[in-house]
């Protein structure tokens, strides 16, 4: 729609500056609304319930949850939720060493994942030449479509094996062996959003490190990479979220046992996640009884946990959008 | 009853359904989800006439048959091959446990009541009061063998080694006479019937007042097929497994009941002389000496043909 009358031809100052354009602009619209047809109103409509949708179900999902999971309470003290034994079965229902295990794993494969997808970014925009990125890109996201359980069957097969001779461990069914296979599912989730918010850093900057002297290693670390933080906050934000969620490649190779981990070598040792636990029981139990009720108390907390994480995330980079943009006007 | 029992899940399903509806439809659902309960009532209501048609009609005949989870896939596998020999007789197959099945015998509303443990003298007792006389089939045997890989030289274990192992008492091989290893401990999950029956038969050493539970270092993998990959793969662990899981590449320990032996492997000749210590019988229970299409059904069971699909499912054959 060219109906800016900007006078030199450039582009609108963030609509602060154009006060005369407004007028204009009302008027088009009054135009437009008269000779709208019922197809565009029932593609509007459309649009619309689809936007709110979204809204609606994650109010379900959590009323849902909250529904079949808050009768735990009532039937399990709070004092044997906080026990470090899980056998539901008899009635053990700690949860410690579930919430335990999901932060041990999640954590780690974060901690793994970040560093290696910022770096895997940082050679495939900064560094490789075009030809490079071309081949390079498809590969890291045909990654991410490899689905979970044929990674946990080669964690299973192949790395577990790999892992117990060459580190010396009793099992190789351990929180280590789920932290790398998950830190592999998430390295293309981290790869992408880190690689495109670098793209988005204006060449000048580059161009001004350059020009002062700088080598290239300096001018990505001091000027490109602070540029892009709030991208990789959120690329480790969706990292942990990817981690955390992850079912089936957990409960294939962390071995699954309840244990609380007392000290740094036991990453080293199986370790049993939240979500493995709501995958393995959920099916037999039976529907209205207390394993059914905390089986959802779990998924709760699972819920929560992400909540709070995607909120930490959402805040601190809003936060930093809107810093920046102070210092850029 | 069981139209109360009914009744109450179909509402409770209905409460679900309504809370998927977004709030503002709230008030519409209500009287649907009336509607709808009317509707269920009446179907439940209908249930007992439809599923037991006459018994001893010449073309067709029903058979309910419920019980132990454990033998639900055996039963299913029963229930296939018999239809296709018999395809007027109607043969219904559900688990929900032995006990439930045995309930359902007691209170007349299933012919066959199938159990992986005896009935237990006061279930026995209240079919009597019932003015029901349960009669006892042994229709299939199941072992759990212990299972370790094939290089660990340990050969034999008492019950009470098995224990300790996996109550986590015993911590290294060398101390039940292996190599100098950390023993791990592999387990099925727990909603697995043999998960329970090792419970029982063999951590707590068949002691009902006993507590004991797994060491918490225990691996609990999703499947029989988990263990065997591991316990092929891992020269430290040891694992339990129906004894229809157990393949060559594995190696099975011979279980006693006092360290001086005698010890036996787990075998269908074992199984069946009664000496192997882990083992149980499969029992279906029937009110009164069955009769007509029952009986007819029981006597195939026990027959060469049903036993094959008993050994084709992992459990071990009785004796002809």
């Amino acid at each position: 729609m060219s109906l800016d009358v900007n006078p030199a031809g450039r582009p609108p100052d963030n609509g602060l500056g154009s006060e005369p354009t407004e007028p204009y602009r009302l008027v088009a619209l009054e135009a437009r609304r008269r000779h709208v047809g019922l197809g565009e109103i029932l593609v509007e409509r459309a649009i619309q319930v689809t936007g709110i949708s979204a809204i609606l179900l994650v109010l379900l999902i959590f009323v849902f949850l909250v529904r079949e999971g808050l009768p735990t309470f009532a039937d399990v003290p709070f004092g044997d939720l906080v026990t470090q034994r899980w056998y539901p079965i008899e009635g053990y229902y700690g949860l410690l060493p579930l919430i335990a295990g999901s932060l041990l794993i999640t954590i780690g494969a974060a901690t793994i994942a970040l560093p290696l997808g910022v770096a895997t970014a940082i050679f495939i925009a900064e560094i490789i030449p075009n030809w490079g990125r071309e081949i390079l890109k498809p590969f890291v996201e045909v990654l991410a479509g490899i689905p979970s359980v044929v990674i946990g069957f080669l964690g299973m097969v192949v790395i577990s094996p790999l892992f117990r001779r060459s580190l010396n461990i009793p099992t190789g069914l351990t929180a280590f062996t789920g932290m790398v296979l998950l830190a592999w599912m998430a390295l293309p989730t981290v790869v992408s959003v880190v690689e495109d918010v670098l793209d988005t850093v204006p060449k000048t900057y580059r161009d001004a490190g350059l020009a002062l002297g700088m080598t290239q290693w300096q001018t990505i670390a001091k000027i490109v990479l602070p540029a892009g933080k709030s991208g990789i906050l959120t690329a480790l934000m969706l990292g942990v979220g990817r981690a955390i969620g992850e079912t089936m490649t957990v409960m294939m190779v962390t071995g699954n046992a309840p244990r609380i981990p007392q000290h740094p070598f036991d990453v080293f040792m199986p370790a049993r996640t939240m979500t493995a636990t709501i995958a393995a029981e959920m099916g037999e139990v039976a529907r209205g009884s207390t394993h059914y009720h905390v089986l959802f108390a779990v998924g709760l907390t699972l819920f929560l946990i992400t909540f709070v994480v995607n909120l930490a995330a959402a805040s601190i980079v809003f936060q930093r959008t809107r810093r920046s943009e102070r210092m850029l006007s | 009853m069981l139209r109360q029992a009914l009744t109450d899940a179909a509402l409770q399903s209905l409460g679900i359904g309504v809370e998927y509806h977004p709030v503002r439809t709230h008030t519409v659902v209500r009287p649907v989800s009336k509607l709808l309960c009317l509707a269920l009532l009446t179907l439940t209501a209908c249930r007992p006439i439809y599923t037991r048609p006459a018994r001893n009609g010449p073309a067709t005949a029903a058979i309910e048959n419920k019980g132990s989870d454990t033998m639900v896939n055996l039963a299913l596998a029963w229930a296939e091959r018999y239809r296709e020999l018999h395809p007027e007789v109607n043969l219904v197959v559900t688990g929900g446990g032995s006990g439930t099945g045995i309930a359902a015998l007691l209170n007349n509303t299933v012919d066959i009541a199938n159990a992986s443990r005896a009935i237990k003298p006061e279930e026995e007792a209240a079919a009597r009061a019932n003015g029901v006389v349960p009669v006892e089939f042994t229709v299939a045997r199941d072992a759990i063998a212990v299972v370790v890989h094939p290089s660990n030289p340990v050969d034999t274990l008492t019950l009470q080694q098995v224990s300790d192992i996996f109550s986590g008492k015993i911590q290294n091989w060398q101390e039940v006479g292996g190599e100098d290893r950390p023993i791990v401990r592999l387990s099925r999950e727990t909603n697995s019937g043999t998960h329970i029956y090792f419970m029982g038969a063999v951590v707590r050493l068949g002691r009902a007042d006993d507590r004991t539970l797994l060491s918490t270092d225990t691996l609990l993998l999703p499947s029989s097929e988990g263990i065997s990959a591991e316990v092929r793969e891992n020269p430290n662990t040891i694992g339990y497994e129906g004894l229809g899981y157990v393949t060559g590449d594995m190696k099975t320990v011979a279980l006693g009941l006092t360290p001086e032996g005698p010890f036996w492997s787990p075998s269908i000749e074992t199984v069946r002389s009664g000496d192997y210590p882990v083992a149980r019988e499969m029992f279906m229970y029937t009110a009164g000496e069955p009769e007509g299409a029952i009986r007819d059904f029981i006597d195939w069971v026990l027959q060469p043909e049903a036993q094959a699909i008993v050994q084709a499912l992992g459990f071990v054959p009785i004796e002809e």
